[in-house]
C-alpha cells in the first residue's frame, strides 16, 4: 500500500491479575484503507482497541502514529492525536439533539461565554453532515433516532475531532442489511477522504466487502495479516480457530415427531404482528428467519407472555392457554432465552447454582417455604456436568462465565423447570466461532431428546444448519414456511423481502 | 474451541473464585473490624464506657432502629428503599397504645394491633409499587407523610400512655436474661429469623433475585409483583415490630417520635455492606452496621462532643462506608 502510514503497533503486551490479554502484537493502518481485526472472544482485538484509545495502558511496545512514537496515555490524548473509537453500545445522550450531541463538551458559546449559541451550533453540525453525506438532521432528538442513525452521530462526532484513525468495534450487530450498506457507504467515504478505519466484526461475510486487510488474533497473539481479495471465510475462521471448519452445513439428523405440541392461530399484536399462525412438533428445531425488524422476536415475546397480542390462539398440546404474563408461559413450559442475556437471562451477581434453580425455586422448598439447598446443589452440579458448563464450581458467580457458558445456564434453568418448548433468541449472539459449535450440537442434543425448540437467527447459515423447517417473517407477517430440504440462503432471502407493495 | 484455550480460561475462572470468596470474606470482617476498632477507640478513651451499663444500653438504644434496619435490608436488597419505616414506627406505636390504653384492649391485641398495622403499611406500599407502578421513593415517601398525620390525628397531637397495662414496659426492659434488656435480645432473635429467611426460603431467594435483576426473574416465570408485595410486607412487619419495642421501652407513644428513623436505619444498612443497587447484602452486615452508629453515638456523647456534631460524624461515616462500597465495586469490575 503506498498510502502513508497512520500507525503501527510493534511488541505491544499487557498483562491483567491472572491473565496475558496481548502477547508482543503488532498491527498497522494506513491511511485510506479498512483494516479488519477479527479472533474469538477473548483474542484480545477488545484489549488493543482500549490501548490505542488511551483506556488501557501497554506494558510493554512501542505505537508509532504517522511516524511518531507516542503514549496513549488517556482517552482525551488519543482525542488530541486523532484516534476515535466507535463503541458498539451507542454512548449518546438520548435527550439531546444531534448537533449538541456532536459538539458535547465544546458548545459554541455567545455573550462572554454563558449563552449557547444554537444557531452557530446547527450549522456547524449541517456542514459536517454535509461533508460527511450523512442524512441527519442536526436539530433532530437523538433518542427518536433509528440505531442505525445514532450510530452515524456517534461517527460524526468521532470527525468532528479531525480524526485520522477510527475504530469501530463491531457496528452493524445492531443493524438492518440496508442501514448496513449505508454505512459501508459512509465507510467508502471516509477511506476517500483518506482517513483509516479499524474495523471489528464477528459477521466474517461483511469483510470482504468492506476490508482491504484482515488481521487474526488468537488467544492474545499476533497471528496472521492477510489482503482481503486473496482469502477466504473459510481460511479466517480456521486461522482464528486453528483449524478448519466446513460452512454451510445442514442437520444430520430429523428428530422432529408428527406430534403438534405448539400451534399458534392468527397471532396479532398491536406493534408488529399480523395473523401469525405455525406449529411446532415434539423433537423438531423451528428456525424462525428474516430481517431486523421482521417480528420474530416479537413473536417470543408475545408467546411467553412479555408483550400483550390483540388478537390469536396459543395452544399447547392440544389445549387453548391464556399467556397473560411470562409466569404463564412458564408454567406451559415455555422458556425464552433472550439475546441479551445479561439483561433477561442471567442474574449476573449470583452464582451458577443461584440461576439455574431459580425457576424451580418452588419444586426444591417445602410447605413452610424452606429451601433445599443440599438437593438443589445436586440438581445444579448435575445440569452443569451434563451439559458441559466449564465453571470451576457452581458458586462462581455468573458474570465471569464466557458467553458460551452463560448461555448454557441459561439453558441448564430452563431444562431444570422441565421446561419442553424452548425459543431461542440468537442463541450464538456474542459467543466465538469454537463455543457455537457446542451449542449447535447441544441444540439438536436436546431436539434428540424430545424438546421442541424455537430458534432465531439472523445469520441464515445458522439457520439452514439447525433447523428441521424454516418459518420466514416479513413486517410482522409469516411470508413462508420451508422445509430444511428445499431451502436455500436465496429461497429465504426472497420470502424475507416479500414486501406488501 | 482448542484445548489449551479452554484450560487456560478454566485456571483463571478457579482463581477468580477463590480471590472472589476471599474477598466476600473480607468484607464481612472489614464492617466488624471496624466495629471493634471504633469500639476499642472509645474503650481507652474513656474508662466509663467499657462497663456493661453502658454496653448494655448502646445495645438498647440500637433496638428500634436496629429493628427497622433489618426490615429495610430486605427491601433494599430487592432494589427499592423504604422510607415510610421512620413515621410508619410512630403510627404503629399509637396504634398500640390507642388499642391498649384508650380502647382498654389486653396485652395479646397491643401486639397484634402493633404487627399488623405495620404489615398494612407495608403491602400498601408494594402495592403502591407494582400496580400503581409508582418509584419505591415516591410511594414510601408518600407513605410517609400519611404515616406522620395518621399518628396525629389518632393521638390527638398528645401523648398515650400505656401504663395502664400491666407488664407492658416489660417487652423492652424486662430481663429474661439477667442484666440483658428484652429489647435487645428481641433484637437478635428477630435479626436470627430474618437471616434464616432471607438465605434459607423462597421469599429470601427471590428478594435477592429481585434484586438482581427483575426483568431477568420476571421471564424465569416468577410473579415478581407479588413477591415484591410480600418483601415490603415483611419489612412492614419489623416497623411493627419497633413501634412495639418503642411504646414499651416509653411506656407511652409520642406522636412525634420516629421520624428521621427510616435514615437511621438506611444509613446501618449501608454501613452494613448492603448494596443500594440491590442483589447483595446481609442481616449480620446490617447489625453490625447498627451497631457501629450506636457505638459511635454513645462514644461520642461520653466523650461529651455536642450534640450537633455526633450527628455530623455519623453523615462522615456513611459516605466513607459508601465511598469504600463503590471502590470494591470499580475493582470487581475492571
Amino acid at each position: 500500500m503506498s498510502n502513508e502510514q497512520l500507525l503501527l503497533v510493534e511488541g505491544v503486551s499487557k498483562g491483567f491479575p491472572g491473565v496475558q490479554a496481548l502477547q508482543n502484537v503488532r498491527f498497522d493502518l494506513s491511511a485510506g484503507e479498512v483494516h479488519a481485526l477479527v479472533g474469538e472472544n477473548g483474542a484480545g482485538k477488545s484489549t488493543l482497541m482500549k490501548v490505542l484509545s488511551g483506556i488501557y495502558k501497554k506494558d510493554t511496545g512501542t505505537i508509532k502514529f504517522k511516524g511518531q512514537h507516542v503514549e496513549v496515555s488517556g482517552p482525551l490524548e488519543a482525542q488530541h492525536l486523532g484516534i476515535s473509537i466507535i463503541h458498539q453500545e451507542i454512548n449518546l445522550m438520548p435527550d439531546l439533539t444531534v448537533a449538541e450531541n456532536i459538539f458535547i463538551g465544546r458548545e459554541p458559546k455567545r455573550f462572554g461565554k454563558i449563552f449557547l449559541d444554537d444557531r452557530k451550533i446547527n450549522s456547524d453540525a449541517q456542514a459536517l453532515l454535509d461533508t460527511l453525506k450523512l442524512p441527519l438532521n442536526p436539530t433532530q432528538i437523538v433518542g427518536e433516532l433509528t440505531v442505525a442513525k445514532q450510530q452515524m452521530v456517534e461517527i460524526a462526532k468521532a470527525l468532528s475531532y479531525n480524526s485520522s484513525v477510527i475504530i469501530m468495534d463491531e457496528p452493524t450487530s445492531s443493524l438492518t442489511p440496508t442501514e448496513t450498506s449505508a454505512l459501508f457507504e459512509i465507510i467508502e467515504n471516509l477511506k476517500k477522504a483518506g482517513k483509516g478505519v479499524i474495523y471489528i466484526s464477528h459477521r466474517l461475510e461483511e469483510l470482504s466487502k468492506i476490508s482491504d486487510r484482515i488481521t487474526v488474533f488468537r488467544d492474545g497473539q499476533y497471528i496472521e495479516t492477510l489482503k482481503t481479495k486473496d482469502t477466504n471465510i473459510a481460511k479466517i475462521i480456521a486461522l482464528m480457530i486453528g483449524r478448519e471448519v466446513q460452512v454451510d452445513l445442514r442437520p444430520e439428523t430429523n428428530t422432529s415427531t408428527p406430534e403438534v405440541v405448539l400451534k399458534v392461530e392468527g397471532l396479532s399484536s398491536k406493534k408488529l404482528l399480523k395473523d401469525v399462525s405455525f406449529d411446532l412438533k415434539r423433537g423438531e428445531i423451528l428456525g424462525f428467519a428474516g430481517l431486523m425488524g421482521a417480528g420474530r422476536t416479537e413473536v417470543a415475546l408475545a408467546l411467553v407472555g412479555k408483550d400483550p397480542i390483540t388478537a390469536g390462539k396459543v395452544e399447547v398440546g392440544g389445549k387453548v392457554v391464556k399467556i397473560a404474563n411470562p409466569a404463564d408461559a412458564v408454567a406451559h413450559g415455555i422458556g425464552y432465552l433472550s439475546e441479551d442475556r445479561k439483561r433477561y437471562g442471567l442474574l449476573l451477581g449470583q452464582n451458577v447454582d443461584f440461576n439455574i434453580i431459580l425457576s424451580s425455586v418452588k419444586r426444591y422448598s417445602n410447605v413452610l417455604g424452606f429451601f433445599k439447598s443440599a438437593e438443589s446443589k445436586k440438581i445444579s452440579e448435575a445440569a452443569v456436568k451434563t451439559l458441559s458448563i466449564r465453571t470451576p464450581s457452581i458458586s462462581q458467580t455468573a458474570k465471569n462465565l464466557s458467553g458460551g457458558n452463560q448461555q448454557k445456564v441459561v439453558i441448564a434453568k430452563w431444562l431444570t423447570r422441565e421446561c419442553d418448548i424452548l425459543i431461542f433468541d440468537e442463541p450464538t449472539r456474542g459467543i466465538d466461532v469454537g463455543a457455537k459449535d457446542e451449542i449447535y450440537k447441544l441444540l439438536r442434543e436436546l431436539a434428540a431428546q424430545g424438546k421442541s425448540i424455537i430458534m432465531i437467527s439472523s445469520e441464515l447459515p445458522e439457520v439452514l444448519r439447525l433447523s428441521d423447517r424454516i418459518v420466514v417473517m416479513c413486517e410482522g407477517r409469516v411470508t413462508g414456511i420451508i422445509d430444511n430440504k428445499e431451502a436455500d440462503q436465496n429461497i429465504i432471502m426472497q420470502y424475507a423481502t416479500k414486501y406488501r407493495n | 474451541m482448542a484445548a489449551k484455550t479452554s484450560a487456560g480460561q478454566d485456571d483463571m475462572q478457579v482463581k477468580g473464585g477463590i480471590v472472589a470468596a476471599i474477598r466476600r470474606q473480607a468484607e464481612q470482617s472489614l464492617a466488624f473490624a471496624s466495629l471493634v476498632i471504633i469500639f476499642a477507640f472509645f474503650a481507652f478513651a474513656n474508662s466509663s464506657f467499657y462497663s456493661w451499663s453502658n454496653i448494655s444500653g448502646i445495645l438498647l438504644s440500637t433496638a428500634v432502629t436496629g429493628m427497622l434496619a433489618i426490615g429495610t435490608t430486605f427491601v433494599i436488597i430487592t432494589g427499592g428503599i423504604d422510607l415510610s419505616v421512620g413515621t410508619g414506627t410512630t403510627l404503629t406505636a399509637v396504634m398500640t397504645a390507642y388499642f391498649l390504653s384508650d380502647l382498654k384492649m389486653p396485652f395479646a391485641v397491643g401486639l397484634i394491633v402493633g404487627l399488623t398495622s405495620g404489615a398494612l403499611m407495608g403491602a400498601i406500599n408494594g402495592l403502591l409499587i407494582t400496580i400503581l407502578k409508582l418509584p419505591p421513593f415516591i410511594a414510601t415517601l408518600a407513605m410517609m407523610l400519611i404515616a406522620k398525620g395518621l399518628a396525629l390525628v389518632i393521638s390527638g397531637v398528645a401523648p398515650i400512655y400505656t401504663d395502664t397495662v400491666s407488664g407492658w414496659d416489660q417487652i423492652a426492659l424486662g430481663n429474661l436474661i439477667p442484666n440483658l434488656p428484652n429489647a435487645v435480645l428481641i433484637l437478635f432473635v428477630a435479626a436470627f429469623l430474618a437471616s434464616i429467611v432471607l438465605n434459607r426460603t423462597i421469599v429470601g431467594r427471590y428478594t435477592f433475585a429481585i434484586g438482581s435483576n427483575e426483568e431477568a426473574t420476571k421471564l424465569s416465570g416468577i410473579n415478581v409483583n407479588k413477591w415484591i408485595v410480600i418483601i415490603y410486607t415483611i419489612g412492614g412487619l419489623f416497623t411493627g415490630m419497633a413501634g412495639i419495642l418503642l411504646t414499651s421501652r416509653l411506656n407511652s407513644a409520642q406522636p412525634a417520635l420516629g421520624a428521621g428513623y427510616e435514615l437511621e436505619a438506611i444509613a446501618a444498612v449501608i454501613i452494613g455492606g448492603t448494596s443500594l443497587l440491590g442483589g447483595k447484602g446481609s442481616i449480620l452486615g446490617t447489625v453490625i452496621g447498627s451497631m457501629i452508629m450506636a457505638v459511635l453515638i454513645n462514644g461520642l456523647r461520653i466523650m461529651a462532643i455536642q450534640q450537633e456534631w455526633q450527628t455530623v460524624v455519623v453523615g462522615v461515616v456513611i459516605i466513607i462506608a459508601v465511598y469504600t462500597d463503590s471502590l470494591r465495586r470499580r475493582k470487581d469490575r475492571s
